[in-house]
């Protein structure tokens, strides 16, 4: 059962799931977007991101994500939004912006959407409905 | 003894706090989230609870991965308002009602509720800005506060049905409080809304609309929401939405409903609100 139920979580496009194995594997992200909550340590990543990120247990693919601020990748590799939100602040963006980049758009295109209704859920309840639509 | 007069859910968006914060209420996005909740002010103000108990999740403020619990109440004298990145929000520290608390905690975990107990928590958006809501912006909150976290970042989180029957073990709680206390419980965050990965921005009304007449209906269609269905239909984090099964596990089977709103977008999010108390 436990599997068949897993392909269903797997199964929703776009979406990354964040359980315990997740949350094991990104700690070391989360714990760094944790100390971005004070304004000192804001100020001492700005000031040299990657000497800041020695102190964390990340990995090089880690690391990347966070550099290049691929804010997807970071999820894949166990960050969590609400977490990965505080680099976002850090970097002066809102929840909607990160939003906007996460799904490839721009801050118009999906503020935009929102005002429209937002996503709908017609055609993005399964991968199979996105990879009809871009095949 | 005291007793639990009604039930408030709404949702707890962090752009509805920044709007208030910033000065923004008068323009027309907001307007139209705002004038939703005039009725709700007057409500509240005639229900005049003598204490809030406010269901809300923690957004890795208060909690980060270190640890992670399913159901903490609050159990202090007072809560400040967390920095959440952006500083402070400037809202009034958030007064608690720790003897009330104390009798909450004693009475659901020997009720078989394994819940944390916190001494000194930190409250972000997700409590402040429903206070806000239906409450607007005095200088001192009318009422003490219990807040009850509930874990919805990590999945998974509790199930609806493990909610509604905390709510129910919450009243049982309450109405053995010897005291005379108005309780109004509030349940908040979702509906749907969906912030993370390239999916966002997913909205479904109708799933959210049907979760609301069951709240004010027969329950046990939003009870028996299963976790995949709220993450496929209503967003990953439309999970939220489990926290209102608290407040409305609170009330009686049949209750009447005083009052809905329901708007879509504060920034990525549908924003619902419903007041029920019991039927006579």
């Amino acid at each position: 059962m436990a599997g068949n139920e897993q392909t269903e979580y797997d199964d929703i496009p776009g979406t990354f799931i964040f359980d315990a194995a997740k949350a094991r594997r990104g700690y070391g992200i989360n714990d760094f977007c944790m100390t971005l909550l004070k304004a000192e340590n804001r100020d001492k990543f700005r000031a040299n991101e990657a000497e800041y990120l020695k102190q964390f247990e990340l990995n090089a693919e880690q690391t990347e994500a966070i550099l290049k601020r691929q804010w997807n990748r970071m999820l894949e590799l166990g960050g969590n939004i609400y977490f990965t939100a505080k680099l976002g602040a850090t970097d002066g963006l809102s929840f909607q912006q990160v939003a906007a980049k996460m799904t490839g758009s721009t801050q118009e295109e999906y503020a935009a959407m929102m005002l429209n209704g937002g996503r709908p859920v017609e055609g993005n309840r399964s991968k199979s409905e996105w990879e009809n639509k871009n095949g | 003894m005291a007793k639990i007069i009604a039930s408030v859910c709404c949702s707890h968006v962090p752009a509805i706090g920044a709007a208030i914060d910033l000065g923004k209420t008068e323009e027309p996005y907001w307007t139209r989230v705002f004038s939703g909740f005039e009725k709700s002010k007057k409500i509240l103000e005639e229900l005049k609870p003598d204490v809030c108990i406010v269901v809300f999740n923690d957004h890795a403020t208060a909690f980060s991965m270190d640890i992670v619990p399913t159901f903490a109440l609050g159990c202090a004298a007072e809560y400040a308002p967390a920095d959440e990145g952006w500083g402070p929000r400037p809202v009034p520290v958030v007064k608690g009602h720790p003897d009330l608390s104390a009798h909450i905690a004693k009475s659901v975990i020997l009720d078989e509720f394994d819940l944390t107990v916190v001494n000194k928590m930190e409250v972000d958006h997700g409590l402040t800005v429903p206070l806000n809501l239906v409450f607007g912006s005095p200088k001192e909150w009318p009422c003490p506060v219990i807040p009850l976290a509930v874990n919805v970042v990590l999945f998974p989180p509790p199930t609806g049905r493990r909610c509604y029957n905390l709510g129910k073990a919450i009243r049982k709680a309450v109405e053995s409080y010897p005291e005379d206390l108005r309780v109004v419980i509030m349940g908040t965050g979702g509906m749907s809304h969906q912030i993370s990965g390239p999916r966002a921005g997913l909205i479904n009304s109708d799933f959210d609309k049907a979760f609301l007449d069951s709240l004010a209906g027969d329950a046990s269609h939003a009870m028996n929401l299963q976790h995949i269905e709220f993450m496929r239909e209503a967003g990953a984090e439309g999970i939220e939405m489990v926290m209102w099964l608290v407040a409305r596990g609170a009330m009686d089977e049949k209750v009447v409903e005083k009052y809905r709103f329901y708007t879509v977008p504060a920034s990525n999010t549908a924003v619902g609100h419903i007041i029920l108390e019991n039927a006579a």
